[in-house]
C-alpha cells in the first residue's frame, strides 16, 4: 500500500461551478437509479479537474452531500486511488514510470533529468511553480520505454535527452507533441516490420 | 509465421485509421444482424468451439464463462463489464485495441451483451488510459449515430448501452470483483468468491467480466468460425493472441501472432533480437510481471502458451513478455517488481499487505548484498506465507515472480549474500525479518 495524506492547506468551501454540475449530472445518469455513488470517482475527477488538479476535503465532502452518501466513503475512495492528488502538484503533472520494463531501459535517467530541470524531490513544485514530478508504477506502454506522462499525454520512447527537451518546454508553458520521440509510428517494431506490410504500403 | 489474413487486429499499428468507416472496410459491423439471429446458443456454442480462453491472464474458457450466465433473467438485469484496467507491468496490448480497434470492442460487447441477455455494458478502463478512453467513447457514440448499438442495436432487436467508467490508478481493480467494487463507487477491494460476479456481480445482479482482447476477438471468430480459430495454435490453446515484446530487445513492439509461437522467434524475427545478441540474455518474464521468470537456457525452446508455460512452472498471463539481458541486475529488477507489488496491495489481507513490504525490501538488500545467507530459505518461506492465504491471486501474483528468482537464480544471490544472521552473534535478540533494522541500532 501507498501512503497518502491530505494537504496540510485546506479551502474553507468547494462548489461545482455550473459546467461541472452539468457533467456529474450526465455522468450519473450511467448508472442505475439509486446507485449513484458509482459516480463518485468521475467527480472526484471532475473536482481535481476545477481545482487545479487536486483535490481538497471540501470537496470531498461536497461531493458526498452530492451522491447522498457519507463523507468517509468519499475519503475512502479517495485515499485509496493514486490518481487523486490529495495536495497540490503542478500545472504540468509529470509522472515517470520507473517499473521493471521502464527501468532496464533506463528510466532512471528521465528521473535524473526531472531532478535536474523540475526540483530535486517528487512531489515539489519546480521555481516557477507550474511544474511537479514523480514517480510511479507500470503505465501500460511498456514496448515504448522509457516513457512518461504528463497530464493526460504519453511521452513515449524517450532519453534523457529528448526528457530535458520536453522538460524545458513544459517549464516555459509550452506543451510538447505527445508521442514517441524516436520517430517510430504506435507500437511497430521500428524499420522490421513483418506483419500487415499491405496495409502499411496501401 | 501467421498469415496476414489470419490477423485479427488489421489496424493494431494504425495504418487505416479506427473510425466506424474503416473499420467497417475491415470488415467489422458488417453482418452483426445475421450472427445475432443465429441464437445465443449457437453463439455459446461456437465460442465454445473456438477454444478461446480470456485473455486477461487467468485464461479461463470463454464459452464456459457465458454459459454461467443465467438462462432466464429474473427480477435482476444482468450486466457486461469489460476489463480494460490494464496494469500488468509489461502488458501494454488493450491500449491498442482501444484506440486503433476500438469497434472491434464495441461490437464485440454487443454480440456478447445479447449472448449474456444483459442491456447495460461498463468498460472499464484504467485512468492513466484517458487519451485511449476517449477514442474509444467516440467509436461509442459513432456506434450509436448509426444505431449500431442503443435500441434495436444494428437492427437485432436488441436493446444496448455502453458505458465507460475510469479507474483512478490503482492495479487490484483488474481483479474482477475489486473492479465491480470500483464501478459501485467504493474502495477497490476483491470479494470473498463464491459467490462467482456470474450470479451475484455488479449491485447484486449477475453480471459476466470479460478482457477487453477476449470481446474484441468475439466477432471475427463468429464471422470466420470457432474451427477456424481452433485451427490456429494447439488443442486447448488455440487461436492468436497480441504478444507485447518490451525490455532488452532492439524493437520493441506488439505483434499479434499464432498463440503456441516459439519464444525464441517472437524475440529474433518481430523484435529485432536481444540487445547483444541471444547469448547475451540473462532471463524472460514470459507473462507480465506476475508470471515467474524463465532463465535462458529454457527460452531456447519455449513455446508461448498456457500449458507449455505452466509446464515450465511459469504461466502466458497477459502475453506481456519482458526480456532482461546479461547487461541488467537481475535482483534488482526483482526488487523492482516487488515494489510494484508492495505499492499496489489493497491493505486488505493481512499476508499480503505486510509480506509484499517485507519482500521489496529483503529483495533490496540481497541487491545490495546486505541480507544474511539463512535469508534467503526466509524469502521463501515468506512467499508461501502469502501464496494462497489470501482473498485474491494478487497473493500468487507478488509473490510468484519472488519464488521465480529464488528457483533460478539462488546461486547469484547467495554469491552476493555471505554473512551470517546476527542472532549468531546477539542471542537476546528476536528473529525479525526487519533485521537490518537492527544493525543499525546495535
Amino acid at each position: 500500500m501507498s501512503l497518502r495524506r491530505p494537504a496540510k492547506n485546506q479551502p474553507e468551501n468547494f462548489e461545482f461551478n455550473s459546467s461541472a454540475l452539468e457533467v456529474a449530472n450526465t455522468i450519473i445518469s450511467k448508472y442505475p437509479k439509486g446507485k449513484q455513488q458509482s459516480a463518485v470517482m468521475a467527480l472526484l475527477y471532475i473536482a481535481q479537474k476545477q481545482n487545479d488538479n487536486w483535490i481538497p476535503l471540501a470537496a470531498m465532502k461536497y461531493i458526498g452531500k452530492f451522491l447522498d452518501m457519507p463523507y468517509i466513503k468519499v475519503y475512502e475512495v479517495a485515499t485509496f486511488y493514486s490518481m487523486y492528488n490529495l495536495s497540490p502538484v503542478g500545472k504540468y503533472f509529470v509522472q515517470v514510470c520507473t517499473t521493471t520494463p521502464c527501468m532496464i531501459r533506463g528510466a532512471y535517467k528521465l528521473v535524473e533529468a526531472c531532478k535536474e530541470k523540475i526540483s530535486e524531490n517528487e512531489s515539489e513544485l519546480s521555481n516557477n511553480k507550474n511544474c511537479s514530478w514523480m514517480e510511479v508504477e507500470c503505465l501500460g506502454a511498456c514496448v515504448n520505454a522509457p516513457m512518461m506522462q504528463i497530464n493526460n499525454d504519453y511521452y513515449e520512447d524517450l532519453s534523457k535527452e529528448k526528457t530535458l527537451e520536453i522538460l524545458d518546454k513544459i517549464l516555459k508553458g509550452e506543451t510538447p507533441k505527445p508521442g514517441s520521440y524516436r520517430g517510430r509510428v504506435n507500437n511497430e517494431p521500428e524499420n522490421i516490420r513483418k506483419t500487415l506490410m499491405d496495409l502499411k504500403n496501401a | 509465421m501467421l498469415k496476414d489474413q489470419d490477423r485479427i487486429f488489421q489496424n493494431l499499428y494504425n495504418d487505416k485509421g479506427s473510425d466506424v468507416v474503416s473499420s467497417q472496410q475491415r470488415g467489422d459491423w458488417v453482418n452483426t444482424k445475421e450472427i445475432i439471429e443465429k441464437g445465443r446458443e449457437w453463439i455459446i456454442e461456437e465460442m465454445k468451439t473456438s477454444q478461446l480462453r480470456g485473455r486477461g491472464g487467468a485464461g479461463f474458457p470463454t464459452g464456459l464463462k457465458w454459459s454461467f450466465a443465467p438462462k432466464e433473467v429474473g427480477s435482476r438485469p444482468h450486466y457486461l463489464v469489460i476489463n480494460g484496467d490494464e496494469s500488468e507491468p509489461g502488458t501494454c496490448k488493450d491500449r491498442d485495441i482501444l484506440r486503433f480497434e476500438p469497434h472491434k470492442l464495441v461490437e464485440g460487447c454487443l454480440i456478447a451483451s445479447y449472448a449474456v441477455q444483459a442491456h447495460t455494458c461498463y468498460i472499464y478502463i484504467r485512468g492513466e488510459y484517458f487519451i485511449d478512453g476517449q477514442k474509444l467513447q467516440a467509436a461509442i457514440d459513432e456506434a450509436y449515430e448509426k444505431k449500431l448499438i442503443g435500441k434495436n442495436a444494428a437492427g437485432t432487436g436488441w436493446d444496448l448501452d455502453i458505458y465507460i467508467h475510469y479507474g483512478a490508478g490503482a492495479y487490484i481493480c483488474g481483479e474482477e470483483t475489486a473492479l465491480l467494487e470500483s464501478i459501485e463507487g467504493k474502495k477497490g477491494q476483491p470479494r470473498l468468491k463464491p459467490p462467482f460476479p456470474a450470479l451475484i456481480g455488479l449491485y447484486g445482479c449477475p453480471t459476466i467480466v470479460n478482457n477487453v482482447e477476449t470481446i474484441a476477438v468475439v466477432p471475427t471468430i463468429l464471422r470466420r468460425g470457432g474451427k477456424w480459430f481452433a485451427s490456429l495454435g494447439r488443442e486447448k490453446n488455440t487461436g492468436t493472441k497480441i504478444f507485447c515484446i518490451s525490455g532488452n530487445v532492439n524493437n520493441p513492439c506488439n505483434v499479434e501472432e499464432e498463440m503456441s509461437i516459439p519464444l525464441k522467434e517472437l524475440i529474433e524475427k518481430h523484435a529485432g533480437g536481444v540487445v547483444g545478441g541471444w547469448d547475451n540474455l540473462q532471463a524472460v518474464i514470459p507473462g507480465g510481471s506476475s508470471m515467474p521468470l524463465v532463465p535462458k537456457d529454457k527460452c531456447e525452446t519455449l513455446t508461448m502458451d498456457f500449458d507449455s508455460l505452466i509446464a515450465e512452472k511459469s504461466g502466458l498471463g497477459t502475453a506481456g513478455i519482458v526480456v532482461i539481458n546479461k547487461d541488467q541486475d537481475i535482483i534488482k529488477c526483482m526488487a523492482r517488481i516487488a515494489r510494484f507489488y508492495k505499492h499496489e496491495s489493497c491493505g486488505q489481507c493481512t499476508p499480503c499487505r505486510e509480506g509484499s513490504g517485507w519482500m521489496w525490501r529483503m529483495l533490496e538488500r540481497m541487491a545490495k548484498g546486505e541480507a544474511s545467507r539463512d535469508e534467503i530459505d526466509m524469502l521463501g518461506d515468506v512467499t508461501n506465507q502469502i501464496a494462497g492465504h489470501t482473498i485474491c491471486a494478487f497473493g500468487e501474483g507478488s509473490s510468484w515472480p519472488v519464488q521465480g528468482l529464488l528457483r533460478h537464480f539462488s546461486s547469484e544471490i547467495k554469491k552476493r549474500n555471505k554473512f551470517d544472521p546476527i542472532v549468531k552473534e546477539k542471542k537476546d535478540i528476536p528473529y525479525l525479518v526487519d533485521q537490518h533494522l537492527l544493525d543499525k541500532n546495535a
